[in-house]
């Protein structure tokens, strides 16, 4: 609020002018009613997500980042605005499987093996038993892990768990991903490599993607667009078009590249632009 | 592999040991004391008693687990239907939730010679009522805690599968729900014997262990009492290594299991 919206150039990203549009957010708003008075999690938010587009949601703890990646995947409803999925309100895209979900913790049955854990959404949804065998196959292999799809949860590493997490939310093939903060519990050198492989998995099935993160080289390396959020109430500050070429083309390289230094440079001075400056935030 | 074999081994040689050095000292005890059969039998003379008296005791067990055997499954049946409806009925959790604080403090043996009066003398019936109210409390606590604890995140990814209410019960639920109805089994095994073999003390058919125990000591023979109690040790452990086993089965894919 201290900080007018003036240094905000929300410029309408070319590549929706035409193109499909994954996801519709227009003056959504979300209050939290408490008992010691409410909470405005969400104030006036607008934002659209091309097909095919990976925006990335960063910000401050509290500036409603997750918040608003539930609004979208219908867990939570807003009290103001309307929030539409591939043109369809976000409960209608939701109960047609529309968008895959990842989570920060894997959330996986730990009593179910990994294959049968990949396989859940598409044995809720009633794909036969080859069916989903040959498409679990199919995502282990793209997950890296052929080899463990009899094991259970518990005998794998935080790392492959999430592997597994990220397998399951692509089980259906969707055209929109959710994920949020699905790194943030590994260590450095494992969340660089799942980067990576996120940008090539995204890059061979050309999913929208939705990815909130509270680590700012993380955003700039995966998106195509930085959405910088303000907390209380939970506001767009700021939309960053990050100009590092196609998914496909982004390889570790680019952590070094000038380029990926000034984007990130971007990025921190426009959430530096909040105040207070830099809570909450990780600046690795 | 030699270290696995030598900790299998030290882990079951050390309790074997242990309980052979107590009996040694207990028989040298009352050998060297001179005590009284009364104050405690030597154990050569109460396995002399079990031996000579196996059919009689393999009989008067029979009797205590078939009693606690019903009184155990129409417990757990009638815990885990209840548990089920609680966990779903509002109304039916907050109104049950008095009776079964009441029901898990009182000792349920208690009610045994009012269950006889009710029931009569000569029929098992208020034996097993006694073993089935002792295995409800455990098993419907312990099922219905279970039944309300999912993870905030298996309920949200039942809702982004727009999954129904039996597919997320079944799916989430249930299996969730497992190691808790088991830990309240594995108390309540133990519970229907005691509570079945308890209740035979304050009357009912002249069989069972418990009666076995009362009239062996009330005609002196007190090794032979000891002899029962013996067998009452072995019914108590199958019913234990039972539930054990049964657990082991239900939660083969369980991590921690």
């Amino acid at each position: 609020m201290s900080t007018p919206n003036e240094s905000t150039p929300v410029p309408a990203p070319t590549s929706t002018s035409g193109a499909a549009i994954a996801v519709e957010v227009t003056g959504v708003g979300r209050v939290f009613g408490g008992r010691s008075g409410a909470v405005t999690a969400l104030d006036n938010v607008d934002l659209t997500v091309a097909a095919g587009e990976f925006v990335s949601l960063i910000g401050p703890s509290g500036c409603g980042k997750s918040t608003l990646m539930r609004l979208i995947a219908d867990l939570d409803q807003p009290t103001s605005g309307t929030v539409t999925v591939f043109g369809k309100p976000a409960s209608v895209a939701r109960e047609n499987h529309d968008y895959g979900i990842a989570f920060q913790q894997a959330g996986l049955l730990p009593w179910r093996t990994v294959q049968a854990n990949i396989e859940l959404p598409l044995e809720l949804h009633g794909t036969g038993r080859a069916g989903r065998a040959e498409r679990a196959r199919e995502l282990l292999a793209l997950v890296g892990l052929s080899d463990f799809g009899g094991h259970l949860p518990s005998q794998l590493s935080g790392g492959m768990q999430q592997r597994v997490a990220i397998a399951r939310s692509l089980a259906e093939s969707p055209s929109l991903l959710l994920m949020d903060e699905p790194f943030g519990a590994l260590d450095e050198m494992t969340r660089e490599r799942l980067q990576t492989e996120l940008l090539r998995i995204r890059a061979e099935t050309g999913a929208a993607v939705v990815f909130v993160t509270h680590s700012i080289p993380e955003a700039v390396y995966l998106s195509d667009r930085v959405v910088v959020m303000s907390p209380r109430p939970g506001r767009v500050q700021q939309i960053l078009t990050i100009g590092l070429g196609a998914a496909g083309d982004r390889g570790e390289g680019i952590r070094e590249d000038v380029q990926f230094f000034d984007q990130v440079g971007a990025v921190r001075e426009a959430l530096h632009g909040i105040a207070p400056a830099g809570r909450g935030m990780d600046l690795r | 592999m030699t270290a696995t074999w030598s900790g299998r081994l030290r882990l079951i040689l050390a309790p074997v040991l242990l309980g052979v050095v107590l009996i040694a000292f207990w028989q040298w005890m009352v050998v060297h004391f001179d005590l009284a059969p009364y104050v405690v039998p030597s154990p050569s003379a109460i396995w002399a008693q079990f031996t000579e008296n196996l059919s009689r005791i393999a009989t008067a067990s029979g009797a205590t687990a078939t009693n606690a055997w019903w009184g155990l499954v129409i417990g757990v049946v009638l815990a885990v239907g209840w548990a089920a409806l609680a966990s779903s009925l509002r109304v039916i959790r907050e109104a049950s939730a008095p009776v079964v604080t009441a029901a898990s403090v009182i000792p349920i043996v208690a009610l045994a010679p009012v269950l006889y009066a009710m029931f009569g003398q000569s029929v098992q019936t208020a034996r097993v009522m006694v073993a089935a109210l002792a295995v409800f409390v455990p098993v419907y606590i312990n099922t219905l805690r279970g039944l309300q604890t999912v993870a905030p995140i298996h309920r949200d990814l039942m809702r982004v599968y727009a999954a129904s209410g039996w597919q997320a019960t079944r799916t989430v639920t249930l299996p969730g729900a497992l190691p808790f109805f088991f830990t309240g089994l594995g108390i309540a095994s133990s519970l229907s014997v005691i509570s079945a073999l308890v209740a035979e003390y304050f009357g009912g058919p002249v069989d069972g262990l418990g009666h076995a125990i009362t009239s062996a000591v009330s005609s002196s023979r007190y090794a032979l009492a000891w002899a029962y109690v013996l067998g009452a040790v072995v019914t108590g452990v199958v019913f234990y290594a039972a539930t054990i086993i049964v657990e082991r089965i239900g939660l083969r894919n369980h991590p921690e299991a």
